[in-house]
C-alpha cells in the first residue's frame, strides 16, 4: 500500500507500545483499588478540621480537602468505585447487546425490527439520563448508577454488532457459505463473529471508558455514589468552589479519571490491532 | 425511497409512543400521592380531594397517561405538582439554550474531527499522524466537565479573559452571549472532537484496506485522490452512525456542562426537578430529551438510506 516496506516486527513493536501503555495505566488503577483494601495513608472519610486545605507535602502527597481529608487516600479508594461500576456496566451491555445485534443482522425481518426498535428506544435513553431517572425515583446509589450505565450501554453493542453483521452478510463468502448450506449458527460463529470481533472489542473499550466517565459525571452531579464514600467525580465537584485558590484539588481527581479512561481506551485499541487481521498484515 | 421514508416515520412514531409509556410507568414506580406530598401530613381530607382533582391524580392511571402523552406533541406538559407552575413555557425557554450549546459544539467537533481523523488515517505510519491520534486518544479520556473546569481555571480565573459562568441570550446582548458561550462550547466540542477523530480515523483506515481502493490506486490514482473519489463515501456510513449516537451523548453531556457553567438550559431544569422530586417536570423534560434524540435518529436513518445503495435496495 505505501512506499516504505512494512515488516512484521515494526508493526508488532508499534502495537505493543499501545498495549503496554494501556496495560500499565489500567494496572495502576487496579493497583490503587487493591492497595486501598489494605492500606491508605489516612482514613479517606475522617474529617480533620485543623488540617484543612493543605498543599502537597510529604505527609499529604496530594494535599487535603476542605474537611482536612487526605486527597491521596480518597483517590486510592475512589479507584474501587470506578472499577466496580465499569465492570458491572460493560458486562451487562456486552452480554445482552452483542448477541441481539448479530441475531438482528443475520435474521432480518421481524427479529431485526423488534431488536433494533428496542435498541432505538434504549438509545434514546443514554446512560446518564437513565441514571438521572433512577435518581429521581429511587434516590442515588452506586447500584443504580451501574445498572443505569449498563442498560444505557446495551444499544451501542447491539448497533455495532448489527451494522458489522450487515456488512459481512452482503459479502461473497457469506453467499458461498449459504450456497453450501451451512447452518446459521455456523455462519455466525465462523464468518460473522470473527469479522466483527474487532468492532465489538473497540465498543467494549469505548463503553468501559464511557462507564467510567458516566460514573464520574453522576457523582459530579450528586447522583452516583453517595457521600461519605470517596468517588473521583464528587471530589471534582467539591473542588469547584476552590478553583481560584486551590486548583490542584480539581487536578488530582481529574487526572485519576483521565488515567483510568485513557488506560482502558489504549488497552482496547491495542487488543483491537491484535484481533483485526486487516490491520495486522496490511495485506 | 418514498416507502422507506414512510417506514422510518412510522418507526419513529412507534418508538416515541413506547418511550412515553416506559417513562410514564417508570415515574409511577414508587407509591405516593402527589397531593399528599404537596400539602404535607396535616392536610384535611377535603383539601386533599380538592388538590387531587386539581392535579388530576384522582383519575385512573390510563386516563392520566393519555392526558399527559397527548399533551406532549402539542407542547402542553401540564402543571408541576411541586412549583404549581405551567411546565411548557419553561421548557420552551430552556430547550433553546440547550440546542444552541449542542449544535455549536457538534459543528465545531466535526470541523475538528473530519480533517484530523482523515489525516491521522492517511499518515498512520508517520510521526505526525501518530501524534494526532495520540492527542485525540488523550482528549477522549477527559470528561467534558473536567475540560470545562480546566478551561475556567485557565481562561476565567487565571487569565481573566472570559466570564467563568452565566448565560446571556443571543438576542439580548450578542457580545456578552459570545463571551459566555465560548468556554462551555469549547468544553463540549474539544472532547467530542477527539472522540469523533478516532472514529473518522478508524473508518478511513478500514476503507483504505478495501480492494476497490487498491484497484483505484493500481489504476494510477494518488492516495488522497482515490480516497476522496472512492473511500470517503464508504467511510461516511460508520461515521454517520457514530455521529448520531454522539449527538445524543452531547445533549446529555450538555446537562453536566450546564451545571458547571450555571447555564439555564434543559439540563439544569432536569437536575433542579430531580432535586425537588418534581416528578412531572422530570418526566416531561426526559421526554423532550428523548424526542430530540429520536428525531436525530430519524434524520440519520434517512441519510443512511441515501448514502448506501446496498441498504437502500436490500433491507
Amino acid at each position: 500500500m505505501s512506499a516504505e516496506p512494512v515488516t512484521a516486527s515494526s508493526t508488532r513493536r508499534k502495537l505493543s507500545v499501545t498495549l503496554l501503555v494501556g496495560s500499565i495505566l489500567v494496572a495502576l488503577v487496579v493497583l490503587a483499588a487493591l492497595v486501598s483494601f489494605v492500606w491508605t495513608p489516612f482514613d479517606p472519610v475522617q474529617a480533620v478540621p485543623q488540617d484543612r486545605l493543605q498543599g502537597s507535602s510529604v505527609t499529604h502527597l496530594m494535599g487535603t480537602d476542605r474537611y482536612g481529608r487526605d486527597v491521596f487516600s480518597g483517590i486510592l479508594y475512589g479507584a474501587r468505585i470506578t472499577l466496580l461500576v465499569g465492570l458491572v456496566a460493560v458486562g451487562i451491555a456486552l452480554i445482552i447487546g452483542t448477541p441481539l445485534g448479530i441475531l438482528a443482522g443475520m435474521r432480518g425481518g421481524i427479529t431485526e425490527e423488534v431488536t433494533m426498535r428496542g435498541a432505538d428506544i434504549l438509545l434514546a435513553f443514554p446512560a446518564l439520563l437513565v441514571a438521572i431517572m433512577f435518581g429521581a425515583v429511587f434516590g442515588a446509589s452506586t447500584f443504580t448508577a451501574m445498572l443505569a450505565i449498563g442498560i444505557g450501554s446495551i444499544p451501542g453493542f447491539a448497533r455495532v454488532a448489527r451494522s458489522g453483521t450487515l456488512q459481512v452478510m452482503s459479502t461473497e463468502y457469506i453467499m458461498a457459505a449459504k450456497a453450501s448450506s451451512q447452518s446459521s449458527w455456523r455462519i455466525a460463529r465462523r464468518h460473522v463473529l470473527p469479522n466483527i470481533i474487532g468492532m465489538v472489542v473497540v465498543q467494549c473499550s469505548v463503553s468501559f471508558a464511557i462507564a467510567v466517565l458516566a460514573e464520574a459525571a453522576l457523582s459530579f452531579l450528586g447522583l452516583g455514589t453517595p457521600p461519605p464514600v470517596p468517588s473521583w467525580g464528587r471530589m471534582l465537584q467539591e473542588s469547584q468552589q476552590f478553583l481560584g485558590t486551590f486548583p490542584m484539588l480539581a487536578v488530582w481527581p481529574g487526572a485519576a479519571i483521565a488515567v483510568a479512561v485513557l488506560g482502558f481506551t489504549l488497552l482496547g485499541d491495542g487488543l483491537r490491532d491484535r484481533f483485526d487481521p486487516k490491520l495486522n498484515g496490511d495485506r | 425511497m418514498g416507502i422507506r421514508l414512510l417506514i422510518n416515520l412510522a418507526r419513529f412514531v412507534v418508538t416515541y409512543v413506547i418511550a412515553t409509556v416506559a417513562v410514564f410507568l417508570f415515574m409511577r414506580a414508587i407509591p405516593g400521592d402527589p397531593a399528599q406530598i404537596a400539602l404535607g401530613v396535616n392536610a384535611t381530607p377535603e383539601l386533599l380531594a380538592k388538590t387531587r382533582a386539581e392535579f388530576g391524580t384522582d383519575r385512573p392511571l390510563i386516563v392520566q397517561y393519555f392526558d399527559w402523552a397527548l399533551g406532549l406533541p402539542t407542547g402542553n406538559f401540564g402543571t408541576s405538582y411541586v412549583t404549581r407552575q405551567d411546565i411548557s413555557p419553561l421548557i420552551v425557554d430552556r430547550v433553546q439554550v440547550s440546542l444552541i450549546l449542542v449544535l455549536l459544539a457538534m459543528v465545531l467537533a466535526l470541523a475538528i474531527a473530519i480533517p484530523f481523523g482523515t489525516y491521522a488515517a492517511v499518515k498512520h505510519r508517520n510521526p505526525s499522524g501518530i501524534i494526532v491520534s495520540g492527542i485525540s486518544q488523550v482528549g477522549v479520556a477527559i470528561p467534558n466537565f473536567l475540560a470545562g473546569i480546566l478551561l475556567v481555571v485557565v481562561f476565567a480565573v487565571g487569565l481573566g479573559w472570559l466570564p467563568a459562568n452565566g448565560w446571556t441570550p443571543p438576542g439580548e446582548d450578542f457580545g456578552d452571549f459570545i463571551s459566555r458561550v465560548v468556554l462551555p462550547v469549547l468544553a463540549l466540542a474539544s472532547v467530542q472532537g477527539a472522540i469523533l477523530t478516532r472514529y473518522v480515523r478508524s473508518a478511513v483506515m478500514e476503507v483504505m484496506n478495501e480492494d476497490y481502493l487498491r484497484t483505484a490506486r493500481s489504476k494510477g490514482l494518488g492516495k488522497l485522490e482515490s480516497l476522496i473519489k472512492h473511500g470517503l463515501r464508504n467511510a461516511s456510513i460508520p461515521v454517520l452512525t457514530v455521529t448520531s449516537v454522539q449527538l445524543a451523548a452531547l445533549i446529555i453531556g450538555a446537562v453536566v456542562i450546564e451545571r458547571v457553567f450555571v447555564i439555564p438550559g434543559l439540563g439544569s431544569m432536569l437536575l433542579d426537578a430531580v432535586g425537588n422530586r418534581d416528578l412531572l417536570t422530570v418526566q416531561s423534560v426526559v421526554m423532550v430529551l428523548v424526542a430530540i434524540t429520536l428525531i436525530i435518529n430519524l434524520v440519520v436513518d434517512v441519510l443512511y438510506t441515501i448514502l448506501d445503495p446496498r441498504i437502500r435496495k436490500g433491507a
